[in-house]
């Protein structure tokens, strides 16, 4: 996005990240849980437009892929799997709130105290105008420079796969 | 302004594909009648060519019901969603060198991202219904096409390994500097992603969430009217898409058949080959004028004229943009990426039509412990043919070749494991599952 | 639309999957169940448990309206009981009032009343094969079938006027002589159907996806058909050498050479096996006797009002189901006094349960189709 219009850029960000933030909250505040899956989805989605407005568009479709093709897919089978009725019966609001409404303002007190004291920590780093070739170089950190964590973490990945399908296979049978 | 072009392209699609789509049903009816020996749609308009109107007039006008339970805005919003993946995924697809509404430097990712995205039209579907069996049904399409994406996303990764780049634009050209289509080189991906994307689509053999003669619901069950049909129009824009993909990175995309054979007809800068979409809507052309006369009804004779002109029309563009270099590209580019879409769905009708459907735990079976184990096999092979041809210099047939009969011992030996398999359960008492 | 609705287990939330049996109903308006059937299934997860098939819902009280009909009176009404073969119901009801009669059709009546049952267990069979493929998915093969039953109902109409419910035969022999040309038309279609067959053959026997829908499943042993009265096509299946085609002759069997086919395991594709290859031996029949129709009468000298003398009877033929059986009890009068007809696919849907144990079901549509039953035969 570098050469398109400054205008454009910050309307683009703004809706990304407003986005982002709104079903952010309607997540957290809605009754019912497909409605909250549904938003969270939004949320990552937004985010990965974020990513792309930073042209790192191999983070983008991999948000896209993983996070919401396949985490939230496994999000979503389990909710729309899973006994309901009980769920949806609970109260869905603690009786912390008052604590949580405190925690906030004081967050935000120490949020505004460091703008007001040096507001430059919220300026942006002059972020690339344009990446290099994302795909090529994530694949060259994986497979050349990060060989043997990328090599363990297949590993480890593996083992959980093959021990959680062994756990389901046990507890079924 | 640059963004004028993609922004018009996307319009055209988005008003285009539906009547596509429409007719790509009326082709299935068509070819499923000359399949089993009758003619399918014959009344509205010639040989049934105005039917996709009628239906789609039909199914705006019918009652959408909601059932009375229902998550409401979940129920409107599910095709919605099935039709936007469908759509987008259109962005990134090359019609030719021209017409292409964005290259994308991950185009190949994009498609898969947006596919992957696609299963929560259906899975919204299936709950929003209300219906218990909706959603088993929901859940199982979603679980089919989960699976099989894995399968068709490895298949593609081979088709990769040999273009090097995900954008679709480069992986044309470099089957263009190949000299020969990507099938040729991995003949064993193009099938994996052929069987892998019958199952994406929800096309038979694998239509078990779709098939009114099973006793489990599917998630269409409570969509009517215009809701059902914007879940038809994702599902046949769907099969255009993954042939599309095919067709891109398999069968060479907009490249001619032969396109390096470059003999010309003498004296003339036209290639000899080049002429063959001319003769093509000559003849179809030629054909509508031949049968005007013999339509029962004066309108119909009125519209098979009109096809025929438009056929006519159309091989003039062809012969025209002959001599005009700047555009031939685009356009024959545009007729041989439409010609092998539509070769490629030819097969899909075909399958639809010839063979039983498979029962849900056989397409899980098929789909993880053949069709998984398979295309891992094939990427690694083309990986060792690629370093075979690259590094150590040997023949392509030689290094390809070798590939291919290793993967097909490969398929062979789990055919075999699965059919023992198979046999053993039968076997033994049936225990619980 | 597929009728399905489960009963709500009392005490079990809805949403719960799996967990618990339910019962899932099959309604009696199913693309699937070939009639009104209503089929209660009972579930564990994908397994059935336990199934019952509720019917009644075609019963006309056939058996009731004989009491008040004369015995020609009361043929064209078994002609709607198994609708889909007319012929043969005709066929076991005139030999067994011939049978209570003592009379006897005279041999040129017999050898045409041979070839037009075994051209309507052809007609049976292919309808059967049709519904049957399309229920498991193959959309194709239907159509063929349904062609080349067009040929044989052609036939038919030209014998006797009408094509599915055709009241072929009369108590005594037959009314119409064969038209011109009978001859011909059975012997074309004789051999054009052997291609057909192949086609068929071609697009199922060896294709991987039927094999898997159909092998191993809503299998039969042959003890439990025997055990059930099972008869027919799917006895046969499950090893049991059994036709009264061969075991007790009628008609003009008894003069021509043919098989008897069978199969070992019981299950649906070796029903799917025995059925191809009746409706191969069923050509053979066919060419065979019309090389040689005999010359003759073909009506009984039997007189006009029927009146048997009071005893009972009961005859049954090979129907393309299975074994058809008429047991007529007469009074001395014009009307009998009881019919009761054996109708093949009833006892044969006793087996249903059986076969479903166990089975998953998806498997339960293919297991209904592969019995063969038509309901106005189930319900009468």
């Amino acid at each position: 996005m570098g050469t398109a219009p400054i205008a454009l850029q910050y309307g683009f960000f703004y809706f990304f990240a407003g986005l982002a933030i709104l079903c952010a909250i309607l997540m957290v505040c809605g009754r019912n849980v497909v409605h909250s899956a549904i938003f969270l989805i939004g949320s990552l989605l937004a985010t990965a437009g974020i990513y792309l407005q930073l042209t790192a568009e191999f983070l983008f479709i991999v948000q896209v892929i993983l996070y919401v093709g396949g985490i939230m897919v496994l999000f979503v089978f389990v909710i729309m799997l899973v006994n309901l009725d009980v769920a949806s019966r609970q109260r869905q609001f603690n009786k912390q709130v008052w604590l949580a409404v405190l925690l906030t303002i004081v967050l935000g007190g120490e949020l505004g105290l460091m703008t007001h004291v040096d507001g430059s920590i919220f300026n942006s780093v002059n972020a690339p105008q344009a990446l290099p070739a994302n795909t090529n170089e994530v694949a060259t950190a994986l497979f050349q420079t990060y060989m043997l964590p990328f090599e363990i973490a297949s590993i480890m990945l593996l083992v959980a796969m093959v021990g959680a399908v062994l756990m389901a296979k046990r507890r079924g049978a | 302004m640059p963004y004028l072009l993609p922004v018009f392209y996307g319009i055209v699609i988005v008003l285009v594909l539906p009547l596509l789509a429409g007719y790509i049903v009326l082709l299935e009816r068509k070819v499923m009648a000359d399949m089993q020996a009758r003619l399918g749609p014959m009344r509205v308009g010639p040989h049934g060519l105005l039917q996709p109107i009628a239906d789609a007039l039909k199914l705006l006008i019918k009652e959408g019901i909601i059932p009375a339970q229902a998550d409401r805005w979940i129920f409107l919003a599910a095709p919605l969603v099935s039709v936007t993946m469908a759509l987008l995924a259109y962005a990134a697809l090359p019609f030719g060198p021209v017409f292409q509404i964005a290259d994308l430097d991950i185009g190949l990712l994009f498609i898969l991202a947006i596919s992957s995205l696609g299963v929560y039209g259906i899975v919204l579907g299936g709950w929003a219904s209300n219906s218990h069996f909706s959603l088993l049904g929901a859940m199982r399409s979603a679980a089919q096409l989960v699976s099989y994406e894995t399968a068709a996303g490895l298949a593609l990764v081979s088709a990769l390994l040999l273009g090097g780049s995900l954008s679709m634009k480069s992986l044309v050209e470099a089957q263009d500097q190949a000299g020969a289509w990507f099938i040729f080189f991995a003949p064993c991906g193009f099938f994996i992603y052929l069987v892998a994307s019958i199952a994406e689509t929800n096309r038979a053999p694998f239509d078990l969430p779709e098939a009114e003669s099973e006793l489990v619901a599917g998630y269409m069950t409570e969509y009517s009217g215009f809701r059902w049909s914007l879940y038809f129009l994702a599902e046949y824009a769907n099969m255009i898409v993954v042939a599309g993909i095919a067709t891109t990175l398999f069968l060479g995309g907009w490249l001619r058949p032969l396109a390096s054979f470059h003999g010309h007809i003498l004296g003339t800068p036209i290639e000899i080959l080049d002429i063959f979409p001319v003769i093509v809507f000559l003849g179809i052309g030629g054909y509508c004028f031949w049968r005007a006369p013999r339509q029962p009804v004066q309108i119909q004779k009125l519209v098979m004229v009109l096809f025929g002109g438009l056929f006519l029309v159309l091989a003039m563009v062809m012969f025209g943009s002959l001599f005009v270099p700047a555009a031939m590209p685009g356009i024959h580019g545009a007729f041989w990426f439409i010609a092998k879409v539509l070769v490629y769905l030819y097969a899909f009708l075909w399958f639809r039509f010839t063979f039983p459907r498979y029962r849900f735990d056989q397409l899980m079976k098929l789909g993880w412990q053949f069709l998984i184990p398979l295309a891992l096999t094939n990427v690694l092979g083309v990986g060792v043919a690629q370093v075979l041809r690259q590094q150590l210099g040997w023949n392509a047939f030689a290094a390809f070749g070798l590939t291919l009969l290793a993967t097909m011992g490969v398929a062979a030996w789990l055919i075999t494991l699965g059919d023992r398999r198979d046999r053993l359960a039968a076997a033994a008492p049936a225990g619980g599952d | 639309m597929t009728d399905t609705h489960i009963e709500r287990v009392p005490g079990v939330s809805s949403t719960v999957l799996g967990a618990d049996e339910i019962i899932l109903n099959m309604g009696p308006q199913h693309p699937s169940t070939h009639g009104v059937l209503r089929v209660k299934l009972k579930l564990d997860g994908e397994r059935v448990v336990e199934s019952e098939c509720i019917i009644g819902y075609l019963h006309r009280g056939v058996e009731k309206i004989a009491e008040h009909r004369s015995y020609q009176q009361f043929a064209p009404y078994v002609d709607r009981m198994d609708y889909v073969a007319a012929v043969s119901n005709g066929l076991g009801y005139c030999e067994a009032v011939e049978k209570l009669l003592g009379a006897e059709a005279p041999i040129r009546a017999r050898v045409v009343r041979t070839i037009l049952t075994e051209l309507q267990r052809i007609a049976s069979h292919l309808v059967w094969l049709g519904t049957h493929a399309l229920d498991i998915g193959a959309l194709t093969p239907v159509f063929y079938c349904f062609r080349e039953r067009e040929e044989i109902l052609k036939i038919f109409e030209k014998y006797c006027g009408a094509r599915l419910t055709t009241h072929a035969f009369r108590i005594g022999g037959l009314q119409y002589e064969t038209y011109d040309g009978f001859e011909e038309e059975v012997k074309r279609f004789c051999v054009d159907f052997e291609h057909k067959i192949d086609e068929y053959s071609t697009l199922l026997t060896e294709n991987r996806i039927w094999v898997g829908r159909t092998k191993g499943v809503g299998i039969l042993s042959a003890e439990d058909a025997i055990a059930l009265g099972v008869s027919g096509p799917v006895l046969r299946a499950s090893g049991v050498a059994w036709d009264i085609r061969k075991a007790m002759p009628y008609a003009a069997y008894d003069l021509y050479k043919f098989e008897i086919p069978t199969a070992p395991s019981g299950d649906t594709y070796d029903r799917y096996i025995v059925r191809m290859e009746e409706m191969r031996q069923s050509r053979l029949i066919c060419l065979q006797a019309i090389e040689n129709i005999p010359a003759g009468p073909i009506m009984a000298r039997i007189g006009k009002v029927l009146k048997p003398p009071p005893g009972e009877v009961y005859h049954s033929i090979e129907a393309p189901k299975g074994e058809l059986g008429y047991y007529i009890v007469s009074d001395g009068s014009t009307q009998p006094y009881r019919v009761r007809v054996r109708p093949p696919s009833f006892i044969n849907l006793q087996a249903f349960d059986r076969m479903a144990r166990g089975s998953l079901v998806a498997d339960v549509v293919a297991i209904i189709g592969t019995i063969d039953i038509v309901l106005g035969e189930v319900d009468r």
